[in-house]
This record gives structure tokens, C-alpha cells and sequence, in this order.
């Protein structure tokens, strides 16, 4: 493979923890995921494309791609709002706030949907007031968009945070001595700085809610052609035993998520660069 | 470190910040705001797993907690995290120690495919397996021949549920143990440590917080993990079934009583995510601490 020892390292066991590395990698990660693309390979051109494009996965595709694009704008948004506030200012409660911001990070997806789909529902503490007036989140798509928005916060809190503590103020005192207001000042001084980091928490955002199924399970209802995300077909299409349908699904899936992968990291070396 | 050119830290900083400062209304009305948000999105779902699970009264939650089907379920969910948790951490140990203390091509390619799992759909990470090991699967047939069950039975949650874990631990100790660096280490060698020695008195001591830190996010991702084990488990009752997916299947009771058994088993999960989170909280404090402590000692050795 090439991989030299560095001269002169003195340490041992270089052979030993690089060889269970490699071993412990392909067994539980590459291995599994080559045998799904050799599987994916077995399926023609023709029939991956009908498997891939029915009219129920496309539905599929458009909700859990919409509701992850509104999922990760409302995640930019709030975890901005969020992460300037914990940075920024002091107030009864922000340490508490601030640890509360990784709970849907620690808690199991199924939980989160769980408690989501009892608050929205018409008897439950939120839904009890906002079914009369039209707004139902819980069995509908909106649900989707609610539970998404759930599990990224963090990711969009804790990506900007670092960046607006070490953010150098003497800059907006510059701007506010030079006569700019706060928003012109924010507008033109601080928004730009903080741009990368935004988007780059957007893309995590994202790219989590792409993937994800526990929490949707229990809030969307799973209508097919309605409230139906592309994980959840999936899993229908393995419990009718069709291995082809659900691959040419996870393919798809899979492509998207590399796709994201890529474009955060371009991002984040962005993010640094923008940073030195 | 160069600290002759570091400003002194934060303390006439109230001052300086004239100007750099919304009025007392924006300041408000943006912490309200937030207040608002994170009231709604995470206060309330966590206050109402517990209003739900206690809804028919305190006997009923234990009752669905003692039910032998919600015992199994959790037997299982330990079960399933006491494999895959010290796997990863023996794992993250491993390539921490390769990437962090030595230098070889192909680094950073290593690193990406540590983190694949974080990437991937916890449902195409179980179908993966599926893939492998179904009936249909690769090695189904001569499984099958041999009377071996990996899905549908608990060596596939097992191995789903290290798949969704896998680069948890590897991923906090390798920036830990590079940060550390190797002087200590060749320092305790050339005094005539072996290896082991080495790595359990000098290495393992100075990542010990970072290790901690993986394990505990490693194991609330194990215990909790849905979508993976859904579909490699088969969700037979009181076999395969952790403790998120008799949530989902007494959830799908849809009597109250079922779905405040649904809410007391969620809100044992949710007690492990509080649980998490105190002893991240702690971690981060502590290193907080240290991290100023250095400055502090950095700082008025400099001046």
C-alpha cells in the first residue's frame, strides 16, 4: 500500500494498530459497503433506472429532499440566532441553554420522534392549540420538516459557535467608529465572517436530515405519495423482499449523501481559509 | 506558543466593546427569541416524554417497565452495546495511535473512510448487512446451510450497531493523542519502558478525558440507535427487539395504555441522553479548566 513508518519514530506497534485498523475497517465498514455496490452493479442500466424513478419513489425523494432543505434553512437560521445569543450576551440560564443544545444529538431518534408526534397531535400539549387553527404537525409533511428541524440543531449551533467566539470585535469597533451602525455593521462586517460557517452548518443540517428515519417514523404517518420518505420505501421495499428496489433506492441515496460530503468539505477548507 | 503578541485576556474588554453592541431592545427581543425556540424544541418534547410515561400513574409506568417483552428489550440493548462499545473503543484506540504517532501516505484517505459510517443512512447501513448476510444475501445460503442467523438475530444488531458507531471514539482520540504528541512516550521508552508499558502509563493517562468523551457519545448512539437495527432485527418480541424498537411497537398499540408503556420505556432512553449530556457538560468544563489553567500559567510565565 506505500505506507511508510516515518524515519527515526522510535514508538512501537505501528504494524499492530495498523493492521487491526485496516482489518477491524474493511470487516465492519468496507466489506458490508461493497457488497451493496456489487449488488447495485448486478442491476442493468434499465431496470436500476425503472427501480429508482417510480412514480412512489419519486414522491419520496421530493419530501425528503424539500423537508431537509426547509429542515436545514430553519436550522441556519435558528441555530445562528442561537449561537449568537450563547456567544454574545450573558442571561439567567444560558450554560443551561447551551448544554440543552446537544440533547437531540444524545437522544435516541425514536424518542424524538415519539415525544414530536404526541406534541403535535390534535390531544397533545402544542397540537391541542394549533390543530383548531389549521396547522397539523404531526402524521403530515409538516411533521417531517419538525422532527428534521429537531435532530440538526446542533449541528448548525455548535459549527458556528467556535467561529463567533474567536470572531475579532475590535473589527466592529472599527466599523462603529468609522460611524456604521450595529446593522450595517452586522450587515457588512460580521455576516460575511460568519458565511462559511453558516453554510457549512447547513450541509451538516442537511445531510443529516437526508438519512434520517427514526424520528420520521413515528411523526409522518407514512402515507405512500404523501408523507412517505425515501429511507422508510426502503424499508417497505426490503420487507416485500425486493433487494433490487430497496438498492437502487439506497444508490440513489447514497450518491446524494457523497455528493454533500464532498461540498462540505470544500466548505470547511473555505471556512479556514476564510479564517487565517 | 507565542504568547508576547497575545492580548490580555478579556478583561477590559466591557469597556473597549463600545459601539460593537445592539441596543438593550435587539439584545432582548434576539435572547427571547431563542428562549422561545429552544422551549418549544427541546424543553417541551423532553417534559413531555416524562408527562406521558407517567400519564396512568406510577404503577402502570413500572408495570410496562416490568413486562417481560420491555425486560427482554432492555437485557437486549445492554447486551447489544456491552459488545459494540468496547469493540469501537478498541478500534479507536488502534487508529489513533497509528494516525496520530506516525506519518504515512494516504492519511487523510484513512481518515475519510473512518468517517463513511456518519454519512451513510442508518437504513442503508442495515440493508447493507442484509446485502451480506439475508437470505438472499451473499453468504445467506451457506448461513443458511450451516444453520447460522445473523439477521434477523442478534449478531446483525450487533453488527449494525457498531457500523453506526464506528468512528465515534477513533474520531475524539485522534485529535487528542496528535495534540499530546510523542516526546513523552520516547521520553518513558528511552528510560526502558516496553510498549505496553508506555501506552498504559504515559499514553492512556493523557487521553483518558478524550477516550471518555467517545465512549459515552459511542455508547448513547448504540443504545438508541433505530433505523440500522430496524432492519437487520426482524423484530421478533422478546428476541430482537432493543429497547427503541419496543417503543415503536407499542407505540403502534395505539391504546393509551400501550402508549404510555411506549412513552415509560422512551423515557428510560431519555434519562440516558440526560445522563449523556451531564457527563459531556462535566468533560468539556474540565477541559475548559485545564485549557485556561495553561494560558494562565503560559501567560504569566511570558510576562
Amino acid at each position: 500500500m506505500g505506507m511508510r513508518e516515518k524515519k527515526f519514530n522510535v514508538l512501537p506497534g505501528f504494524g499492530l494498530t495498523m493492521g487491526f485498523t485496516l482489518f477491524y475497517l474493511s470487516a465492519m465498514v468496507l466489506i458490508p459497503f461493497a457488497g451493496l455496490v456489487l449488488r447495485a452493479l448486478e442491476i442493468s442500466w434499465g431496470d436500476f433506472w425503472r427501480l429508482a424513478t417510480t412514480s412512489r419513489a419519486l414522491a419520496a425523494y421530493r419530501l425528503t429532499f424539500g423537508a431537509s432543505l426547509i429542515a436545514a434553512v430553519a436550522n441556519a437560521i435558528f441555530g445562528t440566532l442561537l449561537a449568537w445569543v450563547l456567544v454574545r450576551y450573558e442571561f439567567p440560564g444560558r450554560r443551561f441553554i447551551d448544554g440543552m443544545v446537544d440533547f437531540p444529538f444524545a437522544l435516541p431518534t425514536a424518542v424524538a420522534g415519539l415525544t414530536l408526534a404526541n406534541l403535535f397531535a390534535a390531544n397533545g400539549w402544542l397540537g391541542q392549540y394549533l390543530v383548531p387553527v389549521g396547522i397539523k404537525g404531526a402524521f403530515s409533511s409538516l411533521g417531517v420538516v419538525i422532527a428534521l428541524t429537531f435532530v440538526g440543531l446542533p449541528f448548525a449551533v455548535r459549527t458556528l459557535q467556535p467561529v463567533l467566539q474567536h470572531l475579532d470585535r475590535e473589527v466592529e469597533e472599527a466599523a462603529a467608529t468609522l460611524g456604521a451602525g450595529r446593522l450595517r455593521t452586522f450587515a457588512s462586517v460580521i455576516a460575511p465572517s460568519l458565511l462559511p460557517a453558516v453554510l457549512t452548518g447547513f450541509a451538516l443540517a442537511f445531510a443529516r436530515a437526508i438519512g434520517e428515519y427514526g424520528s420520521i417514523v413515528f411523526i409522518s404517518g407514512n402515507l405512500p405519495f404523501k408523507t412517505e420518505i425515501a429511507p422508510y420505501l426502503i424499508v417497505m421495499r426490503l420487507e416485500e423482499y425486493d433487494y433490487s428496489g430497496a438498492i437502487a433506492l439506497a444508490v440513489v441515496l447514497l450518491a446524494f449523501s457523497f455528493l454533500l460530503l464532498g461540498a462540505i468539505n470544500l466548505l470547511e477548507q473555505w471556512a479556514n481559509r476564510f479564517q487565517h | 506558543m507565542t504568547t508576547t503578541f497575545t492580548r490580555k485576556p478579556k478583561a477590559g474588554l466591557k469597556q473597549s466593546q463600545r459601539g460593537a453592541e445592539e441596543s438593550p431592545l435587539v439584545k432582548w427581543t434576539l435572547i427571547a427569541l431563542a428562549l422561545a425556540f429552544c422551549f418549544v424544541f427541546l424543553l417541551l418534547p423532553l417534559a413531555n416524554v416524562f408527562a406521558q410515561a407517567l400519564a396512568k400513574g406510577c404503577a402502570h409506568y413500572w408495570q410496562s417497565l416490568a413486562q417481560p417483552e420491555s425486560r427482554a428489550a432492555i437485557r437486549l440493548t445492554l447486551l447489544v452495546a456491552a459488545i459494540s462499545v468496547p469493540l469501537n473503543v478498541l478500534f479507536g484506540l488502534a487508529a489513533a495511535w497509528a494516525i496520530a504517532k506516525f506519518e504515512f501516505r494516504g492519511k487523510p484517505l484513512l481518515i475519510t473512510l473512518i468517517d463513511l459510517p456518519f454519512s451513510v443512512s442508518p437504513v442503508v447501513a442495515g440493508l447493507m448487512f442484509v446485502v451480506l448476510f439475508g437470505l438472499q444475501g451473499f453468504f445467506g445460503p451457506w448461513l443458511a446451510a450451516h444453520h447460522l442467523k445473523i439477521i434477523f438475530a442478534v449478531p446483525g444488531i450487533v453488527l449494525a450497531t457498531v457500523f453506526v458507531t464506528f468512528p465515534f471514539v477513533a474520531r475524539e482520540l485522534i485529535p487528542v493523542m496528535r495534540a499530546t504528541g510523542t516526546e513523552q512516550e520516547e521520553a518513558a521508552l528511552t528510560l526502558g519502558a516496553n510498549g505496553w508499558q508506555t501506552f498504559w502509563h504515559v499514553t492512556l493517562p493523557s487521553v483518558k478525558w478524550g477516550l471518555i468523551y467517545g465512549i459515552i457519545l459511542c455508547n448513547a448512539r448504540a443504545m438508541g440507535e433505530f433505523g440500522a437495527v430496524s432492519v437487520v432485527s426482524g423484530h421478533i418480541i422478546g428476541q430482537t427487539e432493543t429497547m427503541p424498537l419496543r417503543v415503536e411497537a407499542l407505540y403502534q398499540g395505539a391504546t393509551e395504555a400501550s402508549t404510555a408503556a411506549a412513552f415509560a420505556v422512551a423515557s428510560l432512553l431519555a434519562l440516558l441522553a440526560l445522563v449523556t449530556l451531564g457527563i459531556k457538560t462535566f468533560l468539556e468544563w474540565k477541559q475548559a479548566r485545564a485549557e485556561k489553567l495553561i494560558v494562565g500559567r503560559v501567560d504569566s510565565s511570558g510576562s
